[in-house]
């Protein structure tokens, strides 16, 4: 009887995930954003081939998607293979925040990405970070595809 | 660049503050605006002759007058009556106004006045008259270089603002601002400054250099700003007087958000490290840094409040933006900000009672003041996009900037200049030359 009730237990908790996932999924097939994370490539440039620039972020946010973690991994194993380049980490927000939050926000960003860069080896001193906050837009557009796409972490070689 | 001017007044008659006499109440949004005439100041054939001559202007009294019009009817407070309605002649009326001529057109209150070219400076004597009770309420007199013609527009303004609502006026004051050009996605920026009614803009930077957030020093005339010289973002320093620039602090990243002290000893500002902003003071004098806030988020947006002994701020500690105030040594930390939505950029009018401040909620930015401790929210308007409000130093206007959306090709934006009362009221935009945003109000010039 106990167990019976324990199965039963399961069984909602494992429905539950399914119906939120569906529901989740539902909603991010809309467009080139998972949740409000841009996942496009329109406006990513390569730092050597297969090694994408840039890693974009939710609304508000500074925390590392999957994509970026991936994104950041290969660019750390780049920089590995390079050892003499050194590189800017630009960080960026969208326009629907205020100036000074947003210088703020763009350094977290940034620094979100250089945190997990020298976790997989790169040094600080080959790392210099930047914020824009939301001075250099990649798509002046007033929607929210565009502003996922200004949400952005970019790697730029400095020499 | 010349900004002071010594302005001599050697003739004051003291107000007649006797009772009865007209008054403007500001503390309510004024539907009702007062109805004033402004006589021409008269001026003699000779003096129009030579000033004509030195300023390239046929009648510098009539231009005077025109400055003190237009910055009345952009109070919303004052509605300057139809000159061609007026009988008396200005030579006439500014000796012995017949007040039954004046009160026909239904004028309460008067402003006559002359100029004159005396030794190669430029005087001017005026009078304020209460029409109904048939009274002089100011009279005034002073001696300036002729250039100064406009200032002498925006003294007398603030004489009869202040005379009229108690209050002192806030037309003899400037405006410095971050003017905007080109696409958004590389936008060009320089500083700028002008005049309160958008006289005498001048670019101060070439915008060879990104410029953010420049903000008067309310004692002086310094500026402090945020420069991306050499793209390392940094605050900054810049007499306007002499153009001379500095960097504030030696920092090991980027500072922003900087603000003056009320003194104007000191620059408040945020110092950004490993993903973290804090908030830090530099007095001008010794440069000693002190380090302000010690907290894992975001915080910025600071500002004294006028007895510098408390600051607001902006930080996102309780997981998004809100408006905090703490003691000016950082203790006694206060989250002030509980409705709904997100709020930044707070400023501490310089009356001490309120707090402005931008808040977005569902999508729409709001420009709204607050009491000091959060109660009585009230917002004044409702757009797309605008933020950093700025006080007027009576503490009774505030200028903001607007973006306008972009449509669906990513075209049509622009960025302007705006003020509205406190009363929420009388919201305008304000004609900058180029794109305009980040405006600080400066103090007044005179007085």
């Amino acid at each position: 009887m106990k167990l019976n009730k324990i199965l039963k237990n399961t069984l909602l908790i494992i429905f539950a995930c399914f119906a939120l996932s569906a529901c989740a999924t539902s909603k991010k097939t809309t467009g080139q954003m998972q949740g409000d994370v841009y996942t496009g490539t329109d406006t990513v440039e390569y730092l050597a081939s297969g090694v994408p620039d840039r890693v974009f972020f939710a609304t508000n946010e500074s925390v590392l998607t999957t994509a970026s973690r991936e994104t950041l991994r290969k660019q750390a194993s780049y920089l590995r293979k390079n050892s003499k380049i050194t590189i800017v980490l630009e960080g960026h927000a969208d326009e629907r925040g205020t100036r000074e939050y947003n210088l703020a926000l763009g350094e977290r960003r940034a620094n979100a990405a250089k945190d997990y860069l020298m976790t997989y080896g790169i040094s600080s001193n080959r790392i210099s970070v930047l914020s824009y906050g939301k001075e250099r837009p990649v798509d002046s557009g007033s929607n929210p595809l565009a502003w996922s796409k200004n949400r952005r972490s970019v790697t730029v070689k400095a020499n | 660049m010349r900004i002071f001017v010594k302005i001599i007044i050697f003739l004051i008659l003291i107000p007649s503050k006797s009772f009865g006499l007209i008054e403007v109440d500001i503390t309510r949004g004024n539907l009702d605006p007062l109805p004033i005439a402004v006589s021409p100041l008269s001026i003699d054939e000779n003096s129009r002759q030579n000033f004509e001559k030195i300023l390239k202007k046929k009648n510098i009294g009539e231009e005077i007058s025109k400055i003190i019009e237009v910055n009345l009817k952009t109070s919303g407070l004052f509605n300057p009556l139809n000159k061609d309605a007026f009988l008396q002649a200005p030579d006439i009326a500014n000796l012995k106004p017949r007040f039954e001529d004046w009160n026909l057109i239904k004028a309460q209150a008067l402003i006559t006045g002359k100029v004159s070219y005396t030794d190669e400076k430029l005087r001017v004597e005026f009078r304020l008259w209460d029409v109904l009770a048939g009274k002089e309420m100011v009279a005034l007199a002073f001696t300036t270089v002729p250039t100064n013609w406009r200032r002498v527009g925006h003294i007398i303004t603030d004489k009869v603002y202040q005379r009229l609502t108690g209050e002192k006026g806030y037309f003899d004051t400037r405006i410095i601002y971050v003017a905007e050009e080109g696409p958004k996605t590389k936008r060009i920026k320089k500083l700028a400054i002008m005049d309160q009614d958008g006289a005498n803009n001048k670019f101060l930077t070439l915008g060879n250099e990104l410029v953010l957030t420049p903000r008067f020093n309310p004692t002086s005339q310094m500026v402090t700003y945020l420069s991306y010289f050499r793209n390392l973002p940094r605050v900054y320093l810049l007499d306007i007087e002499t153009g001379t620039q500095e960097v504030v602090g030696d920092f090991p990243g980027m500072t922003f958000a900087p603000r003056f002290s009320p003194d104007g000893k000191k620059i408040i500002m945020s110092f950004a490290k490993d993903g973290n902003s804090e908030i830090y003071t530099m007095d001008l004098e010794n440069r000693i840094v002190e380090k302000i806030t010690n907290h894992p988020s975001i915080d910025t947006s600071p500002s004294f409040s006028p007895d510098g002994k408390f600051i607001c701020f902006n930080s996102d500690r309780s997981g998004y933006q809100q408006i905090y105030v703490m003691k000016s040594d950082g203790s006694s930390v206060k989250r002030i900000s509980f409705g709904k939505g997100l709020y930044g950029t707070p400023v501490w009018s310089p009356r001490g009672d309120l707090i402005a401040f931008t808040k977005l909620h569902k999508g729409k930015f709001y420009i709204g003041v607050m009491r000091t401790d959060g109660s009585g929210e009230r917002l004044l308007t409702e757009n797309f996009y605008q933020e950093a409000p700025s006080w007027s130093p009576n503490g009774r206007v505030l200028i903001f900037y607007r973006e306008t959306k972009t449509d669906d090709k990513g075209e049509g934006f622009s960025a302007k200049l705006w003020s509205i009362d406190l009363t929420g009221y009388n919201e305008r935009m304000v004609k900058t030359p180029t794109d305009a945003s980040d405006p600080s109000w400066s103090s007044l010039l005179s007085n």
